[in-house]
């Protein structure tokens, strides 16, 4: 095998690679603001059942999760699994990082003063403006760091979908390692992860700079 | 009258912060709060602009209950939509400014007359750069709050309530973050309002000002209010001896 076709070849896990990493991002972090909502709901059953969901989460390796997500539907109720690959993949990796998102705007929620929403409250703005007019756009801004730290570890994150036998950059790599007795496509797979984590960091110190305009 | 509170009781637990206080604030008139530390004026403050929730009492704005006491004994809030039709009565100064530090100066100003009062961008930027030149920062609309100093951020926050058009504005302590050279130019401004005859109500450690500048002092410890009258009467001539005592401090 050339070096081309096995660049063509990996091409193609690099595509789903990116499509695991973005709908993720795209699923997770509207799901993780909702969630760190929720956490805060006046009715104590759903309190309860999110701090139930997140300290699973958290306290288990996403590649279990991973495997529960797919083989679940079939073990539990004798579901054909056939095509339930990828949407178990996505369904997996957005409900793990929802929940670490959600503790991240938690503490961004938490960490705001009271005299923001006081001051807010008496100019009378109602509960919804006040969030999102006051104190969304300063979470967003004190939590960039932690966010782009998760962001970092997803991209890493989503070789783990190898567990369900997706055919990502990293399944493909040790595939086409194995049948080639080459070395090159891991150097491939590393270059590409590097590179991909360096565009993030580049992206999220841009935005970083971008709410720098105040203190 | 604007504001009128009755017997207003307010606990924090067992703590009792304000036992049966009732007082009343006309149109025009200056009232200044004075006393010693813990002895509920800022919690008076909160319970008027509802911040914080009365035990038991009456509280309403011009004419109308926004909280009256049942039968029970019980204190009865209007809906919330309702408050937030009384929040248009009166506007609050905090002792920390509590400006919106992501909003540019003019648009601290702007925001809620737009997004709360409904108003037109011009409409609400005319009257903004009318207070900013009034509170003489006229060339800071565009700077974040961050890069203003404490005496030009609370005049900021000055600017910010009476963009809302309030009846009455309360301040509690605008001074008391401030370095001593930053006082001044704080309470000039609400001098001159008071020479516009705003009505406020501003609790104060600034004995001189509240002299000056007041219709009315009222001196209050311990959850209750001591004494109240004339600045020169209650200063000058205090009658009760817990008043006495709070001003020999302040005498030197
Ligand atoms: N949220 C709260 N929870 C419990 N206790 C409170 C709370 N707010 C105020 N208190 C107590 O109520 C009392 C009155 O407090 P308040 O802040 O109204 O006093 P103050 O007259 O404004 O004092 P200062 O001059 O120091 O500002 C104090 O004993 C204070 O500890
Ligand atoms: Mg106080």
């Amino acid at each position: 095998m050339t070096l081309s076709t096995m660049l063509s070849t990996m091409a193609i896990g690099m595509l789903r690679t990116f499509g695991v990493f973005s709908l993720t991002l795209i699923g997770s972090l509207p799901l993780g603001m909702v969630v760190a909502l929720l956490k805060k709901s006046r009715f104590a059953v759903v309190r309860g059942f999110i701090s139930a969901y997140i300290s699973i989460i958290r306290g288990t390796p996403l590649m279990l999760q991973l495997l529960v997500w797919y083989f679940g539907p079939f073990y539990l109720f004798g579901m054909n699994i056939g095509g339930w690959r990828f949407p178990a993949v996505i369904l997996g990796f957005v409900l793990n990082y929802a929940a670490y998102f959600a503790e991240i705007y938690r503490g961004g929620i938490e960490s705001m003063p009271v005299g923001q929403y006081e001051a807010a409250e008496v100019l009378g703005y109602t509960h919804t403006q006040t969030f999102m007019r006051i104190i969304l756009p300063q979470v967003i801004k004190r939590i960039m760091p932690s966010i782009t730290n998760e962001v970092i570890t997803l991209v890493k994150d989503t070789s783990l979908a190898f567990t369900l036998a997706y055919q990502e950059v990293f399944s493909l790599a040790k595939q086409i390692s194995a049948s080639q007795t080459s070395f090159m496509p891991f150097v491939i797979a590393g270059v590409f992860y590097f590179v991909a984590n360096y565009a993030v960091e580049f992206a999220m110190s841009r935005i970083e700079k971008a709410l720098d305009y105040y203190k | 009258m604007i504001l009128e509170m009755n017997n207003i009781r307010k606990s924090f637990g067992a703590h009792e912060v304000l036992k049966d206080i009732s007082i009343g604030v006309d149109r025009g008139e200056v009232v200044s709060i004075i006393g010693p530390s813990g002895s509920g004026k800022s919690t008076l403050l909160r319970c008027a602009t509802f911040l914080e929730t009365i035990d038991g009492g009456d509280i309403s704005y011009m004419g109308e209950h926004a909280v009256h006491t049942d039968d029970a004994g019980k204190a009865v809030y209007v809906s919330p939509q309702k408050l937030r039709h009384f929040r248009s009565y009166y506007g609050l100064v905090f002792q920390q400014f509590n400006l919106f530090p992501h909003y540019s100066i003019l648009k601290n100003l702007i925001d809620a007359p737009m997004h709360v009062q409904g108003k037109s961008k011009e409409e609400a930027t005319d009257l903004a750069m009318a207070l900013l030149y009034k509170m003489g920062l006229s060339e800071r609309a565009d700077a974040y709050p961050y890069q203003l100093s404490g005496g030009q951020q609370q005049r900021v926050a000055i600017a910010r309530a009476l963009a809302m058009s309030p009846e009455i504005l309360f301040f509690d302590e605008p001074t008391s973050a401030l370095d001593p050279e930053l006082t001044g130019e704080v309470l000039k401004v609400i001098r001159e309002l008071a020479e516009e005859h705003m009505t406020m109500v501003v609790v104060t450690h600034e004995m001189p000002f509240a002299k000056a500048v007041s219709n009315r002092v009222v001196f209050m410890a311990d959850g209750v209010i001591v004494e109240q009258g004339d600045p020169q009467d209650v200063f000058d001539n205090p009658q009760e001896e817990r008043t006495k005592q709070f001003l020999r401090v302040f005498e030197r």
